[in-house]
């Protein structure tokens, strides 16, 4: 907020905000266009990687029976992720899979954290590039895994053929293939995507809007502060989406292995 | 100057486009994370929950063992104890019975010892009579003997004869006292 109060007081921002708000200036090289390797959105994802290796390592370092506090909180985020998402979707064969769910749990949950942390205020993630890799490797872990356990084979059958009648089949497999193999990653990446774009938008939207109300006309003043007390609110709102859509990717994830490593269809 | 840059490049960046930089970046760092936290931490957690389910469930195996002692120590006492009081019914019991043989015993010595000295005083008796008896009669014969020839003025010498006639006298008193 304040970073971009700053950037509307020096002339510099528009409104209403744009894409363009989303593609920040790089780093290294300071400032400059069109280079992405080292820009506010990629030092976040290495400080968020930093942050969950350092927290986990430091909390897990002389693991206890008896827990103390921060390990007994470290272990109840996998607790949480390992119970509730893997063998609740999956059921024990879930456990093995409960490691990579808690690290794209936390991974996301963090990331999308950004979005309401100040001077960060923007999440990865609302780049698609980020929720896209994640969207992939869900996707070729879940046909791997269905390959692995049925044979290519079987497991194209059981995930194409449902139990149908011969002449409804033909209609069956295309949506069942299009359902299955073409929509998936692009539903998960794109829900996160979208939720994370949406609500750095609606941010952007009523802050900016406020300066810009208030900077047109000074008897607005009351209305601008309306639209601050709305940022607060939709900051409340955008915590809940961060939560959520972080549980959301997760638990898919988990229901499409489930769903290839079930024996019927 | 840098967001009016990006406006004017509104059109290169398309939202729904990834920027392949930031998938390299991407991958590598989420590729990290995943190595780092599923090669160290995770597993180690599992450990962990595994052996606390086990010093739980060591738990309460060994209680249930030491219950299991415990109960057999019970039953083991239990039996001891009744057989103690088997035993101590029988010894009871042995005395008891031990006690009437023995006091049959004496009861019948008693009995015994009486019933002899009863029969040695009756023996006696019986003896003392006839002697008493035999006594009497040699000196109830002299005497009826004396008074007779004291009466007659003559003395039977003739001893058989006089016998006799005692004896017969004798006979005669004993039939009528019988009687």
């Amino acid at each position: 907020m304040f970073g971009q109060a700053n950037v509307l007081a020096q002339g510099q921002a528009e409104f209403p905000p744009s894409v363009g708000d989303f593609y920040l200036p790089s780093i290294l090289p300071w400032g400059a266009e069109n280079s992405y390797w080292f820009t506010k959105i990629t030092a976040m994802v290495w400080i968020a990687v930093g942050i969950l290796i350092i927290f986990f390592l430091a909390t897990y370092r002389k693991p206890q029976l008896v827990p103390t506090k921060k390990q007994w909180f470290a272990e109840s985020i996998y607790g949480f992720v390992r119970n509730n998402i893997a063998v609740d979707m999956i059921g024990h064969a879930g456990v093995r899979f409960a490691p990579y769910f808690t690290t794209l749990f936390c991974f996301i949950l963090l990331t999308n954290f950004f979005a309401i942390v100040p001077f960060f205020q923007i999440s990865p993630n609302s780049h698609i590039a980020f929720p896209a890799i994640l969207a992939v490797i869900s996707y070729v872990m879940f046909i791997w895994v269905g390959i692995r356990h049925h044979g290519f084979v079987k497991y194209v059958k059981a995930s194409l053929v449902p139990p149908a009648p011969w002449y409804i089949l033909p209609l069956l497999v295309p949506i069942e293939f299009f359902s299955t193999f073409l929509v998936r990653p692009f539903s998960l990446a794109v829900r996160l995507f979208a939720n994370m774009f949406a609500g750095h938008m609606l941010l952007l939207v009523f802050t900016l809007g406020g300066f810009a109300m208030l900077s047109a006309n000074v008897w607005l003043a009351p209305v601008s502060v309306l639209s601050w007390v709305m940022t607060i609110a939709l900051t409340f709102l955008e915590f809940l989406v961060i939560c959520l859509q972080a549980y959301v990717f997760t638990v898919l994830t988990a229901s499409y292995v489930q769903g290839a490593l079930a024996d019927e269809h | 100057m840098y967001f009016l840059a990006a406006e004017g490049g509104e059109t290169t960046h398309n939202p729904i486009i990834p920027v392949w930089q930031e998938i390299v970046v991407g991958l590598v760092a989420f590729g990290v994370l995943c190595f780092v936290l599923m090669k160290f931490v995770f597993p180690r957690m599992e450990q962990t929950f595994q052996a606390r389910v086990d010093a739980i469930e060591g738990g309460i195996k060994r209680a249930e063992a030491a219950q299991a002692e415990a109960n057999q120590l019970l039953e083991q006492y239990r039996a001891q104890l009744a057989e103690a009081r088997t035993d101590a019914a029988k010894i009871r019991d042995d005395a008891r019975a031990d006690a009437e043989g023995i006091r049959q015993d004496i009861l019948a010595k008693a009995r015994e010892e009486s019933d002899r000295i009863i029969a040695a005083g009756k023996e006696q008796l019986a003896a003392e009579r006839a002697t008493i008896v035999r006594e009497l009669r040699t000196e109830v014969g002299t005497i009826a003997v004396d008074l007779a020839s004291k009466i007659v003025g003559e003395s039977l010498a003739d001893e058989a004869r006089r016998k006799g006639t005692v004896d017969r006298f004798l006979s005669g008193l004993e039939s009528t006292g019988a009687r």
